[in-house]
């Protein structure tokens, strides 16, 4: 497996965003044409219930799409926290929504970051973008790709009908990288 | 035929009937609706851009009796087949033959459904009240009472329940623009039937929309009687079930096509009125 | 070459349909292929094709046949359940030689089963769709540019040979986006002779039928459909093979099972194992000669499937019992991990090294 494999679970409530968060970063590896992929949950989960996506970039061909032993986690609620801090390989990296959870991770052989992802959206007019944010967040502490990319990756992934979107996005990912 | 030709033809195979033997029993009345069929696409000129969809039942070898281009089709799935064929080439005209089994039983769904649609086909429905291909079983038309293999004691309508009155049942939908009941038991009637079947090809070409013709009919065979006999038992029992008539035209109720009709009796619903009629 | 575009793999199948030539789709609502049946709800319109949300999956294959009869490229998806609706008119399409495009996003069973990624329609779609003798050519892919390839191939193998070709996918490629090059809009469509487009007085009537009362007709006929099946075994089979040149355990897996194995092989070698995958694109034709010429190196085969073990039937027929066959599968949704795999190629290992 390649070093330079990122393989991320996004996770929390349906409605927050976290395909699309997914989907940015999909679009990330596919600007700098890495090998991509990104499946999310389905099912009647995910009216309203718990929903998460699995997206790995890398660098060689991707083998399961759905991914067991992560090396990124974003977390955006309690549940989701409970269900996949363990999967999360050593060495790998944890962001969680301060607002949405309960209790901070307990690993010691991952980075985690606890980060009021929802609040600061909320307090500098992002009202729903807590996801970008942590997305933000994620880029600063692991470079995933070229900054510029992440702009773009925005630009391509928020529909046409949504293009007033694109700035709000833009803002958010600049407060999670601030963060 | 030459003009010199002293001798005039006054009655002949129609072209779109292919000269071969049909496998009709004797007094079947399947051979006179399969001449009325051909008969109109020859007089509306239309055998070379016609698709016949014929279905499981006696007239499954239908298409070895027609002339036009056709199509053998599943055990009530005829509506279903004419769709694909009728969506894939428009301009074409399409219809579908079939019997009280195939229709009303296992295709129900596929006739509500195509009727609903308002599918621009033609559905020719021959009720004879029983599974004639298979030797004489109860069918969906079968009346109460009525001996069949199936229904050695009579139809017992307390557990075999009641005969599908198909043309009723058609007659409340929106898609239908043309709905007629008919027989061929008599000259009179025959040219009634006729007139029905030009007119559900008509609308057809017209672009008024699905148009469906039930011709009530007989099964000398399995109903053990000579024809004259059987035409006798459905005049007798079968017509007053199944009165002949016309139970849906909407050009004759002064619409242009079933579209304008369908808007006209949904004008209350806001969103079925949207854009008007289409 | 054309960009790369990130897609679900359940709406490439029906872009790449579209570009195919594919304008006639018929359709029942089912989960996992729902995005499929949404794309072409908005697509077919703008293209001038049809969309048609029939009444059931048994009236959707219908229509699939009176369009094919008439000449179209035609397409329908369901998932397993509503495949097993529609087994009566591919019977049909088979025995009336139609091409058509019939697409399988399989989810766990038997009966309603769960709405979960699985491939226990393996059987079904390579051993009786329906009643009577018939094959289809079936493609596994398990990538979405797969996906996107092999459907475009399929509605061609179709139209050539005259059958129904199945696109068997299951819930996890439906679902996911990868990087896809989508491939060029096809506009020279073959022509089609036999179908029954109205005869206009210029040639013989066309009849689309899989009814012969004669014995001796429908077994001459059966015999030459049989024959054509030879041609397609000849010269249709693929298959990917990775890692297999020196391996002593070949991993035997397909679709989205063999994304899994991958990974699993690759840890394999990591630890020294000589392991490779044998991944089977069609299913029928099975790539048989791909496997015999692993015998000659292999000392065993594990086949990986998100079943209870069918595949592994054919495996075992093309090895002829010359090496053991072993199998390790999840079903019901469960999505074997690699790390299950990796166990299981390395107590395989042990096994055959003795």
């Amino acid at each position: 497996m390649s070093n330079n494999e990122m393989r991320l679970i996004l996770a929390g409530f349906g409605g927050q965003g976290l395909l699309f968060g997914g989907k940015v970063i999909a679009y990330a590896g596919l600007i700098e044409d890495r090998e991509v992929s990104w499946l999310p949950s389905y099912g009647p989960e995910m009216r309203g219930g718990t929903a998460n996506c699995s997206v790995t970039l890398s660098d060689e061909p991707i083998g399961s799409p759905l991914i067991t032993d992560p090396t990124a986690l974003i977390i955006m609620n309690q549940p989701s926290l409970d269900k996949f801090e363990d999967t999360v390989v050593p060495g790998g990296i944890i962001i969680v929504d301060s607002a949405l959870t309960n209790t901070p991770p307990s690993r010691t052989d991952v980075s985690s970051f606890t980060i009021p992802a929802t609040t600061s959206a909320e307090e500098a007019g992002l009202k729903g973008l807590a996801n970008i944010v942590c997305v933000g967040k994620l880029w600063n502490e692991l470079h995933f790709c070229e900054r510029e990319t992440l702009d773009a990756a925005i630009r391509k992934a928020v529909p046409a009908r949504k293009a007033d979107m694109v700035d709000k996005n833009l803002a958010a990912l600049e407060l999670g990288i601030s963060l | 035929m030459s003009e010199t030709n002293a001798e005039k033809i006054v009655f002949k195979r129609p072209d779109s009937l292919l000269p071969v033997i049909t496998n009709y029993c004797p007094g079947c009345p399947h051979g006179i609706v399969n001449r009325l069929v051909a008969e109109t696409m020859d007089e509306l000129g239309i055998e070379g851009k016609t698709v016949g969809v014929c279905p499981v039942g006696c007239s499954v070898m239908a298409y070895k009796f027609f002339g036009c281009d056709m199509i053998e089709a599943a055990h009530g799935r005829a509506p279903a087949v004419a769709t694909g064929a009728k969506r894939v080439n428009p301009d074409n005209v399409v219809f579908a033959y079939q019997g009280d089994g195939d229709l009303a039983s296992i295709g129900m769904a596929e006739t509500v459904h195509a009727a609903t649609r308002g599918e621009h086909i033609s559905v020719i429905f021959i009720n004879n009240a029983i599974y004639g291909m298979t030797g004489g079983q109860m069918a969906p038309t079968s009346l109460p009472n009525q001996v069949t293999q199936t229904s050695p004691y009579g139809r017992q309508v307390s557990s075999a329940g009641y005969p599908v009155r198909v043309c009723e049942l058609l007659a409340t939908l929106d898609g239908p623009a043309y709905i007629e009941r008919v027989c061929v038991d008599t000259p009179a009637h025959v040219r009634q039937a006729k007139k029905a079947i030009r007119k559900a090809f008509q609308n057809q070409i017209d672009g008024i929309g699905y148009s469906f013709i039930e011709v009530v009919s007989t099964c000398p065979t399995n109903w053990g009687m000579t024809p004259q006999d059987a035409f006798a038992w459905m005049r007798e029992n079968m017509l007053p079930y199944y009165p002949l008539g016309v139970y849906r035209d909407v050009v004759a109720d002064g619409y242009a096509n079933a579209a304008e009709a369908a808007a006209a009796r949904a004008a209350d619903c806001p969103i079925a009125t949207q854009g008007g009629a289409r | 070459m054309a960009e790369k575009v990130l897609m679900k793999g359940n709406e490439v199948l029906a872009e790449s349909a579209i570009r195919a030539g594919c304008r006639f789709f018929f359709g029942y609502p089912i989960t996992p292929q729902t995005e499929l049946s949404a794309y072409m709800a908005k697509r077919m319109p703008k293209e001038g094709g049809t969309f048609l949300q029939a009444e059931s999956e048994i009236a959707a294959i219908n229509m699939v046949y009176g369009a094919s009869a008439s000449g179209a490229r035609v397409m329908t998806s369901s998932s397993s359940p509503g495949i097993s609706l529609k087994s009566e008119g591919v019977s049909y399409l088979a025995g009336a030689d139609l091409p058509a495009v019939i697409i399988n996003v399989m989810r766990g069973g038997p009966g309603l089963g769960s709405i979960q990624p699985s491939q226990s329609d393996y059987w079904q779609a390579t051993r009786a769709l329906g009643h009577g003798d018939f094959q289809m050519v079936v493609y596994a892919p398990s990538t979405v540019q797969e996906m996107a390839d092999y459907v475009y191939r399929a509605f061609d193998i179709a139209d050539k040979y005259r059958m129904p070709c199945m696109i068997m996918a299951d819930g996890m490629l439906g679902q996911m986006m990868e990087p896809v090059e989508l491939r060029e809009r096809k506009t020279d469509l073959p022509a089609k002779p036999w179908a029954t487009t109205g005869h206009q007085h210029k040639r013989e009537h066309n009849v689309a039928n899989s009814l012969y009362l004669t014995a001796e007709e429908l077994d001459r006929l059966n015999h030459e459909r049989f024959e054509r099946y030879e041609e397609i075994k000849a010269t249709e089979q693929l298959s990917e093979q990775y890692l297999c040149e020196d391996a002593d355990i070949v991993v035997v897996a397909f679709g989205a099972s063999a994304r899994i194995a991958r990974n699993a092989v690759r840890a394999a070698r990591e630890q020294g194992v000589k392991v490779g995958l044998l991944r089977p694109i069609t299913l029928w034709p099975f790539p048989v000669d791909a496997v015999r010429a692993t015998i000659p190196q292999a000392k065993g085969y594990l086949c990986v499937e998100m079943n209870m073990g069918q595949m592994v039937e054919d495996v075992r027929l093309a090895v002829e019992g010359q090496a053991p066959v072993e199998f390790f599968g999840r079903t019901g949704g469960v999505i074997p991990t690699p790390n299950e795999v990796l166990e299981n190629i390395i107590a395989l290992n042990e096994k055959v090294g003795e």
